[in-house]
């Protein structure tokens, strides 16, 4: 095999039976791998109306045809499952070291199935595959967990492991590989956390073949032409992280603040990537094979909040920072890096904690309840409250539900701002429009990265197009998550993309698995990928009526900043969007559209 | 005068594209386990590629038996002749920096030969932390770099 190594690992928690099969290649080639492939195996496997956290779940870890190799920023794998926050399909990228060793043991895919009855983790050493007793790690922190893992492993080996958010089933736990690198939005660690696994950990010494080396070769040499070249992935990642955004994004007036009340942060230079390039990033880290190394190892030296880890990314930066009111960017780095620690999606947590404030603010929530004032602005209670959320105490327990459930309970579910139950992320969608859409539309709840029009809207990449702007929108909106999903599913991470498009990646794709796929067979690839996913939420429950922002997106204007006055215009856009989706009114895929996709 | 590789490890950004390269071109495949050149990662993201020095006087050669390992005098490069070497793992043994390796699929020692003058892990580095370069001016760079400082000093003093 090429490209794909060819076996599948299946380990069944409730027997502790552990087998091989061999990949479908048919199916393979129809899906390409990790998301795409592993979600049609999880529609196949499981009834998508289950209960996300009961052992009827299955949990995926997917890598794709170019996870391994030298395709540029070939790192990553999927996890992919029923996702408990939003009660749809949950596919979480991640990147880092775990993915390309899972290929070197010899495995294409990790299934795991029922449930264990005492905390045990997985432990692969090529085909010897182990389960093993983890209750002495049940409860440890990711990194503690890592270094004991390796210690009793091999100290070659990768981890991927959850948590005490993932075991306390906080809903929106992540997976966390390598210490720092995160299967982190939906939920995915809580579901590893109901089936009582705390780890895989995995070595391989085996290796990856592509089907025609020499134009493997060229094809990635011209990809990484292209990716040290453009100004985004050789300049402005590597030199800023990802917060190069902070300013960019409160410029252009989108930079959500309190709780998505405004699209404009005052002292939102005080979090930026600028700043923190000068007084807290350390230096880069590259996951596998990346030449973009957007990765930053980050401290804070001294006072309340002084830690060393990796990151904030630029969305938790957002979530705790402006849309919490906090421009305290040490007290932001120890809540980020509590979230790597605690294994949780930091952008929930962040806007979870928004989503409080404001309560707070109306009299819902009282301070007694919270164990401080939760005003806008407070920087010991990002902190705080995430530690009480990972361990699910007092209101904590209350926030590990996210902030729809939060603010349901208050009576107040509007003032939660998310799509599916899942929080926006960093863009302001009444100052952009696209993004609305995108978010609106996410198969996994709101979510930037299954479309990225920020990358036009605001960046001009590939070419610029007005944020404010409807008409043209869903059909860039398609091709955009058509070739992400196509793109999430062949292994290699999407910021290439500020670089490079479909011809390169299907060039790649092609000449390492031997399969020929030209520019149209992948976006179509992707198509069907989106298709999938939106058959598994329409069986899972789910409608059209889940196609809509928060009603202050719509309702209410941007209070202030650059953009002051407007609203999102994603009501106007949703019958144009199922229309180039091939969907009917209800947003349900036509029959003719599953024949072409040949998902009927 | 020969080319050597030059390792900055200041520069590294520990993706691997290295071993990727290495493995890629001697076995064919992508496999870290297997390359000639190894990066090891250390806290706080720091990251050292290492591979075969190519010593002058190389332990691995003083202690081959049976002759397999000699000093290409022309290209400076230590070389395993597959025809002599008989599997024993002694070089492995001698190098005191772990970098010649036995090959369980050849049954025989194997390590760095510069790719024969153009080595891939120099191409493939994006942050070029490992360059190959003139061995009388390798050092060059890092000098200037240095006496930069100084230089500077030297303005700041004199103005």
């Amino acid at each position: 095999m090429y490209g794909w190594v060819g076996k599948i690992l299946r380990v069944d928690l409730t027997s502790g039976k552990v087998s091989t099969e061999p990949l479908n290649t048919s199916l393979a080639r129809k899906f390409i791998g990790a998301r795409g492939l592993a979600e049609k195996i999880l529609r196949d496997e499981i009834a998508p109306d289950i209960d996300p956290l009961s052992a009827e779940n299955k949990l995926i870890f997917a890598t794709g045809p170019l996870t391994g190799t030298l395709a540029t920023s070939g790192s990553r794998y999927n996890v992919v499952t029923k996702g408990p926050l939003t009660g749809t399909v949950a596919a979480s990228n991640s990147g880092g070291f775990f993915g390309p060793e899972l290929k070197y043991a010899g495995y294409d895919l990790v299934i795991i199935e029922g449930k264990a009855n005492k905390p045990m983790y997985l432990w692969i050493y090529n085909d010897k595959v182990k389960l093993r007793c983890a209750e002495h790690l049940w409860g440890k922190l990711t990194d503690e967990a890592t270094d004991l893992l390796l210690e009793e492993t091999d100290p070659e080996a990768k981890v991927s492991c959850i948590g005490p958010g993932g075991e306390n089933l906080v809903l929106f736990a992540g997976i966390i590989n390598d210490k720092h690198r995160a299967a982190g939005r939906t939920g995915v660690g809580a579901v590893m956390g109901s089936k009582k696994l705390k780890a895989i950990v995995v070595r391989g010494t085996g290796g990856v073949k592509v089907a025609d080396k020499d134009a493997f070769r060229e094809a990635v040499l011209d990809a990484r032409a292209k990716l040290k070249a453009h100004p985004v992935t050789s300049g402005g990642l590597p030199t800023y992280g990802t917060n190069v955004l902070i300013n960019i994004l409160n410029e252009a007036g989108s930079l959500p603040t309190y709780n998505f009340r405004t699209g404009y942060f005052e002292t939102a230079d005080k979090i930026s990537g600028e700043t923190m390039a000068d007084t807290k990033y350390v230096r880069n880290k590259a996951c596998t094979a990346c030449t973009i190394a957007c990765g930053q190892v980050s401290a804070v030296k001294s006072g309340p909040y002084a830690v060393a880890g990796e990151g904030p990314e630029y969305e938790a930066t957002w979530a705790y920072g402006s849309q919490c009111g906090v421009d305290d960017v040490d007290a932001i780095i120890k809540a980020n890096n509590l979230c790597d620690q605690l294994g949780i999606d930091p952008i929930t947590m962040g806007s979870t904690i928004a989503c409080a404030m404001e309560l707070f603010e109306e009299g819902l929530i009282d301070r007694e309840a919270a164990g401080l004032a939760l005003n806008f602005g407070n920087a010991e209670a990002i902190v705080k409250l995430t530690e009480d959320a990972g361990y699910k105490r007092g209101l904590g327990a209350e926030l590990a539900e996210g902030s729809y459930r939060l603010a349901e309970r208050y009576g107040r579910p509007e003032l939660s701002m998310s799509v599916k139950k899942q929080e926006m992320p960093a863009y302001d969608p009444r100052g952009i429009q696209g993004i609305g859409l995108e978010y609106a539309t996410s198969n996994r709840g709101a979510c930037h990265v299954r479309g990225y029009l920020i990358s036009p809207e605001i960046l001009g990449i590939p070419e610029k197009l007005d944020p404010d702007s409807i008409d043209e929108k869903p059909g860039w909106l398609k091709t955009f998550q058509d070739l992400t999903a196509a793109l999430d599913s062949t292994g290699i991470c999407l910021f290439t993309t500020f670089a490079i498009g479909a011809p390169e990646i299907a060039a790649m794709l092609s000449a390492a698995t031997g399969v020929e796929y030209t520019v149209d067979d992948f976006m179509q690839a992707g198509d069907r990928i989106w298709n999938l996913e939106r058959l598994f939420n329409l069986e899972a429950g789910l409608t059209a009526a889940d196609d809509k922002l928060p009603p202050r997106m719509i309702e209410e204007p941007i209070a202030t900043g650059p953009n002051k006055g407007k609203v999102s215009k994603v009501p106007e856009m949703m019958s144009k969007y199922y229309q180039v989706r091939g969907w009917d009114d209800d947003g349900v895929p036509t029959g003719e559209k599953l024949a072409e996709l040949g998902l009927a | 005068m020969s080319n050597i590789l030059l390792i900055s490890p200041d520069r590294c950004r520990g993706c691997g594209s290295c071993e990727l390269a290495c493995s890629f071109k001697h076995e064919g495949e992508f496999r870290p386990a297997a390359a000639r050149i190894s990066v090891l990662r250390f806290k706080a993201g720091i990251s050292v590629p290492l591979t075969c020095l190519q010593c002058d006087e190389p332990y691995c050669m003083a202690v081959c038996k049976t002759g397999a390992i000699v000093k290409n005098e022309v290209s400076g490069v230590v070389e395993v002749d597959g025809d002599k070497c008989i599997g024993c793992r002694m070089c492995v043994m001698a190098c005191p920096f772990g970098n010649i390796n036995y090959s369980i699929a050849t049954k025989q020692a194997v390590k760095c030969d510069y790719c024969g003058g153009e080595p891939e892990c120099a191409l493939w580095c994006p942050e070029q932390a490992i360059e190959y370069v003139p061995q009388d001016t390798a050092t060059l760079g890092r000098k200037k770099d240095y006496s930069a400082r100084f230089a500077r000093l030297v303005e700041e003093v004199g103005s």
